[in-house]
């Protein structure tokens, strides 16, 4: 840590290659040799009082791809990506250990501002969580009104709202409640709301299992627009919607990470029986 | 396909029943209701003047007069109350929520517990142990103190319990912001369950503007206007005690009439709660 303060520092170049405490069980998506990953993740363990719920997980992520973390319910799938902003932080009696690099700075190294870091890795959740006392401007907003950041509001609220593919639908009543919307325009607005305080990393924790096809749809073609900007690790239940939004495939299952490859090799020709027996719907 | 129908039939027997003493108890429950609201506004009513809330009481035997030093008595004292006891209601509420899981805030659910539960003459009688006896004398400020402890142990639980019923999602979506726990809590949790909130307040002031026994022996009573916190002050609920236990008839009716009063007082704070926590946006829910 520098003490400029952590969201300074963790702009900086990392200090040194982190070292991996354990052998990944694969070798880090085949990183180019320039280009660093985006998130990076060392022996990463999450426990819940005597629950051990994560189990020596390491992988990485490239910048600009979407990795799919896909197992059977109970998996820690949920468990996982929450420990990449620190969700667990505020969790009694979780415990989490390891390490985990965003741009090669360790969220768990001490002097980090939790705070901080969540703004640069942002988060929707699996249900539309839209602010109920907020209008939707106000709900796009809220990152920046309440984090004091500056910026012109209307127009970040647009731009976002248009990211979002929502735009259209709302701008004419952008002083109506969030929650006047449908559950999909809802779970869009949360996405805004995330993308409006800039984030580079977006954790999607099934943001479409409450939705329908129609808003599934959306969702899905908006992530490969924002693949573009931001790199999104996204949780789902349902391997179709893996198959179709990712660049690669993680599969958990009981906390461990069994496999993790490009997407294409996950479904057609995984390494793992385990993972072979639950995309071909053996178990699940 | 006989037992079918049977079966039908019999489940729609019970069906009717059970609405009938559903509809049974209402009534049971409303006739009380209706029947106070009935005999005060008819017994009361009729001595409604604009004198009447705006005149000093006068002596017996003399015509006229009114309960204005009263009602405003009231309203001074509740306000004074207010002062003292929201923020200290509402905060223990929230502190309880938010962080209230050790020892120290089962300690204080518990106490706030014991302490709602507590006759509201005994509260009287620790406002005059605590206040009147150090003063030496009654006070607008020994009434408000009663009344005070009275809202606080009700606010707090009742504020606590809105807080909790804020879902932790929003919580979540707020911290995954970069939003500060405190701002979290202050700006998106509080604000969230402030409309039940401000109802919890205004029926805390309720209660309070229709307490006789904590008034009894801590503001006492003034027979003249009075807006100074350390002199006796007249209330509406004393005004009506004194009324009604007096060998007059006049004064009986002048009892009705104060508790009319006091119903509407009571009554508009209740709808202004409701006024008050309508959601200002299109389309909420």
């Amino acid at each position: 840590m520098t003490p400029a303060g952590p969201a300074q520092s963790m702009n900086q170049e990392k200090p040194a290659p982190p070292p991996p405490t354990v052998a990944a069980p694969q070798a880090p998506l085949a990183p180019g040799a320039d280009t660093p990953l985006k998130v990076e993740v060392h022996d990463l363990n999450v426990y819940f009082r005597a629950n051990h719920a994560i189990r020596h997980v390491s992988l990485g992520v490239n910048p600009q791809t979407v990795l799919a973390v896909i197992g059977p319910s109970g998996c820690g799938k949920s468990t996982f990506i929450r420990a990449l902003n620190r969700m667990h932080d505020l969790v009694p009696g979780a415990r989490v250990e390891g390490k985990v690099f965003v741009d090669g700075k360790d969220l768990y190294a001490r002097g980090i501002d939790p705070v901080l870091l969540r703004r640069r890795v942002g988060m929707v959740f699996q249900r539309p969580n839209p602010f109920p006392t907020m209008s939707i401007f106000e709900n796009v907003a809220a990152g920046l009104t309440l984090n004091g950041m500056g910026g012109n509001h209307q127009e970040i609220v647009e731009r976002v709202l248009r990211q979002a593919a929502l735009w259209d639908e709302v701008k004419d009543r952008l002083k109506h409640a969030g929650t006047s919307l449908s559950g999909g325009q809802q779970q869009r607005l949360c996405i805004a709301r995330a993308l409006a305080v800039e984030p580079e990393v977006l954790l999607m924790d099934e943001p479409a299992s409450a939705l329908d096809p129609i808003a599934t749809a959306k969702i899905e073609e908006l992530i490969h627009e924002l693949k573009e900007k931001y790199t999104i690790i996204i949780v789902t239940h349902s391997m179709q919607q893996a198959a179709r939004v990712s660049d690669n495939t993680a599969f958990f299952y009981l906390g461990e990470l069994i496999e993790i490859g490009p997407t294409a090799q996950i479904f057609t020709n995984p390494r793992e029986r385990r993972t072979e027996d639950y995309v071909t719907g053996k178990f699940g | 396909m006989s037992f079918l129908n049977s079966s039908f039939t019999y489940r729609k027997i019970v069906d009717r029943g059970m609405a009938v003493v559903c509809a049974i108890c209402f009534i049971a429950a409303f006739i009380p209701l209706v029947s106070v609201l009935w005999l005060v506004i008819s017994k009361g009513a009729a001595g409604l003047s604009w004198a009447f809330f705006t005149e000093l009481p006068r002596p017996v035997g003399e015509e006229g007069g009114g309960i204005g030093n009263a009602l405003v008595g009231t309203l001074y004292m509740v306000g004074l109350a207010c002062i003292i006891g929201l923020p200290l209601g509402v905060g223990a509420g929230v502190y309880l929520a938010e962080k209230g899981d050790g020892t120290i805030g089962n300690t204080v659910r518990f106490m706030a517990e014991v302490l709602s539960g507590v006759p509201s003459i005994v509260i009287g009688i620790v406002a005059y142990a605590l206040v009147v006896i150090p003063m030496g004398h009654f006070s607008a400020w020994a009434g408000a103190v009663a009344l005070a402890i009275l809202m606080i142990p009700t606010l707090a639980r009742a504020t606590e319990e809105l807080v909790r019923l804020v879902p932790g999602s929003l919580r979540e979506a707020s911290l995954a912001l970069g939003v500060p726990n405190w701002k979290t809590s202050l700006r998106v949790i509080i604000r969230t369950a402030m409309g039940g909130i401000v109802t919890a307040c205004l029926l805390a002031v309720a209660r309070a503007a229709g307490e006789t026994a904590p008034l009894l022996f801590t503001a006492l009573n003034n027979q003249y206007w009075n807006i100074n916190p350390s002199a006796p002050t007249a209330s509406l609920t004393v005004a009506i005690f004194n009324y009604a236990i007096s060998p007059y008839d006049d004064w009986h009716a002048k009892a009705w009439t104060a508790s009319l009063v006091l119903l509407i007082v009571v009554g508009l704070l209740n709808i202004a709660s409701r006024f008050l926590t309508r959601s200002r946006l299109k389309g909420a829910r």
